[in-house]
């Protein structure tokens, strides 16, 4: 369905007055508060203090000072960026207008609308903006926890983590096996994992040539699949390896101190495992109360929690329907939240909501491919508009294009998050 | 008024036999298209002695992938189009002479365009006696005469709500700064509006290749695209 501009003019006052009214009410300013200062929370705090010109108070809460992005953190993997290229600071923001609290929510009460931070602050918020990203299912791989992240580790949020599985590479010794568990859905970046194996791969094609990598997968099936295998094939033929679940790729078990991977039952000695076990959304988003199935539920209109209205909950840890969890969806979802929390604070006018998501996997050099889709919020959730996908047998051309094309996007979307 | 307040874009028709064949003529005149081409002339050469000049010769253009001309230095604009996978058959041909810049942003290719619909037909017919492939078929994919469809003067004429340009843009920035700077995704900012306009509606027809604009450009309205026009097109 295409909306002119007469219909969401009178669709944008609908959804105003249903929201709850405006909190403008005497005493000070509305105040926002925003937890996680990742690709959906930093956004967010920007477009609302830049959009309200102060007229409505942000609060940001990030316990980290420098964001470590996890899109890029295979390339640099790869050895096409440097690790202090993903990282990013939140200077900028707080000259926005953002004020940028470095600590942890620990808990969050709903009556009274308050949260409170681990160095013992606690802020009261007319509406709260949760984006916590993701964190792991407890037990999801036996024999793994977050005490076995050093000698497995994930990798899954960029940083040290990302450092140390590539120091781990590095040492391999020659024609080692580099062992990946690769996780259900739904998780954080779907292609995430294979563009990974890919970089890892190309990585040891020029230090150990010998070197094997495996991967284990619970999943039938994966994002960009045949663009994978087809890259895999023309620029790493033997080297990897996949076990999917008929193989039983989904009964896997691991032993860190002996490093050794079980696979239905006949154990493998590897000498890099890259665990990335099972997810759910960030536990602030628990210990709130508003999820299910791990997860939280949202109304795609505007990223409203099903379960509290005065709860936004954006990016991974958001349940919304059709769109994939990546640092483009969550930025997107951010913009028509920050657009829904000013129409309720400040009057400003609430246009119907679009998304839309893009993600470039890098296979190998200068080869790059892409997937995306545009979105649209109905009553029932986020659903899927129209799409495209790279296709195989592309030329270099393309290829390439497409790769410099992600370079220009990642610039872009940073500069988005961060300012 | 702007010459662009007529402008023509160009549709795929090839819907069943019949109708093929119904658009299967000749191009044009392409003696008549011979006088056309002096207009051309000043940069671009074409037959047995043509060479580059401050445009590309224009030997074997119909069906070749654009930018294909080892030798020639290309913008930068035509490179990237090229690399989305940009082919000249005659409605990229057509759309490209009627604007370059509709067509493809950043060309060096400095021509207000050919207005007249007959007089474009004419010179591609005329380039099309330099082109063999495919041989003398007139009616082949890449020479198929395509039916066209009007981006009419209201179209053009929509006033953008700077407003929800601003909101809509928010979707482009993810990508296209703000600011001007491009690296590897062109700048968007600053264009003449209707420029802008243009190379939306090429988009949404799918006559500009890329698939992440085709897909943005698809689901936007007419006024959407205005609106969005005025906003980037009034920004530093
Ligand atoms: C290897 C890999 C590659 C990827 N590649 C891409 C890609 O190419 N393109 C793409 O679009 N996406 C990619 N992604 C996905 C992308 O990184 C995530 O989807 C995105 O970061 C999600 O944004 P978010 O805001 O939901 O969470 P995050 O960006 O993870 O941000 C959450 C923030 O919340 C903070 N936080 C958590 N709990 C609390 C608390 N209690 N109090 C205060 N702060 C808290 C955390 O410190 C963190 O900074 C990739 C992911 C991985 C792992």
């Amino acid at each position: 369905m295409k909306l002119n501009r007469r219909h969401f003019l009178g669709a944008s006052v609908a959804t105003v007055a249903t929201l709850s009214a405006p909190t403008v009410i005497g005493q000070g300013k509305p105040r926002v508060v925003v937890v996680g200062g990742g690709a959906g929370g930093a956004t967010a705090a920007r477009y609302i203090a830049k959009d309200s010109q102060g007229a409505i108070d942000v609060t940001l809460v990030e316990p980290t000072r420098a964001y470590f992005t996890c899109f890029f953190s295979n390339l640099y993997l790869g050895g096409f960026r440097e690790l202090d290229s993903l990282a990013h600071t939140y200077g900028r923001l707080a000259q926005g207008g953002v004020n940028v609290v470095h600590d942890w929510a620990v808990a969050i009460d709903r009556e009274a609308r308050t949260v409170s931070l681990a160095g013992g602050g606690v802020l009261a918020y007319d509406r709260l903006i949760l984006a916590p990203g993701i964190d792991f299912v407890d037990g999801a791989v036996p024999g793994w926890d977050i005490s076995a992240q050093h000698a497995m580790p994930h990798a899954y949020k960029a940083g040290s983590q990302t450092e140390l599985l590539k120091a781990q590479i590095m040492a391999m010794p020659e024609g080692g096996v580099f062992a990946m568990v690769a996780p259900p859905n739904p998780f954080r970046c779907p292609p995430g994992p294979y563009e990974r194996v890919s970089m890892v791969a190309h990585l040891l094609k020029a230090s150990n040539p010998s070197a094997k990598i495996l991967i284990v997968d619970p999943k039938e099936k994966f994002s960009k699949q045949a663009l994978f295998e087809e890259g895999w094939q023309a620029h790493y033929g033997g080297m990897i390896d996949r076990i999917g679940p008929d193989f039983g790729g989904a009964d896997v078990r691991v032993d860190p101190a002996a490093m050794t991977v079980a696979i239905d039952g006949v154990v493998e000695k590897v000498d890099v495992c890259n665990v990335i076990p099972a997810q759910k959304a960030g536990r602030i988003c628990d210990m709130a109360g508003i999820t299910e199935n791990g997860w939280a539920p949202v109304d795609g209109h505007g990223m409203q929690s099903r379960m509290d209205e005065n709860i936004h909950v954006l990016g991974d840890s958001a349940q919304q329907g059709d769109m994939p969890k990546s640092g483009f969806s969550a930025n997107s979802q951010a913009k028509v939240a920050a657009m829904t929390v000013r129409g309720v604070l400040s009057g400003s006018k609430v246009f119907p909501a679009k998304f839309s998501n893009t993600c470039w996997s890098l296979i190998d050099t200068e080869d790059g491919v892409k997937v995306g889709a545009t979105y649209e919020a109905t009553d029932e959730k986020i659903a899927k508009v129209d799409g495209f996908i790279s296709q195989t047998g592309e030329d270099t051309a393309l290829r390439r294009a497409t790769y410099e094309e992600s370079l220009g996007w990642y610039a872009g979307i940073t500069k988005d998050i961060f300012g | 008024m702007k010459r662009l307040l007529c402008l023509v874009l160009t549709l795929f028709a090839l819907t069943g036999a019949a109708e093929a064949e119904q658009e299967a003529q000749q191009i044009g005149d392409a003696e008549r298209g011979r006088q056309v081409f002096v207009r051309c002339a000043a940069c671009h050469q074409v037959g047995p002695e043509a060479t580059d000049r401050i445009g590309p010769h224009l030997n074997g253009i119909f069906d070749r992938r654009a930018a294909a001309n080892a030798g020639f230095d290309y913008s930068p604009g035509i490179r990237r189009a090229a690399d989305d996978g940009l082919v000249w058959d005659l409605r990229r041909l057509e759309a490209y002479i009627e604007n370059p810049k509709a067509l493809v942003s950043g060309t060096r290719m400095n021509f207000s365009g050919l207005d007249d619909a007959q007089d474009r037909a004419d010179v591609l017919a005329y380039l099309r006696g330099f082109s063999d492939s495919p041989a003398d078929i007139p009616e082949a994919a890449p020479t198929a005469r395509p039916r066209e469809v009007d981006l009419t003067p209201e179209i053009l004429a929509i006033v953008g709500d700077r407003e929800y340009g601003e909101y809509l843009s928010s979707e482009c920035t993810t990508c296209h700064q703000r600011d001007g700077t491009s690296d590897g995704i062109p700048s968007i900012t600053g264009w003449p509006v209707e420029d802008f306009v243009v190379a939306m509606h090429a988009y949404r027809r799918q006559i500009r290749p890329h698939p992440v604009m085709q897909m943005m450009a698809g689901r936007l309205s007419d006024e959407e695209i205005a609106a969005l026009a005025t906003y980037f097109g009034g920004l530093e």
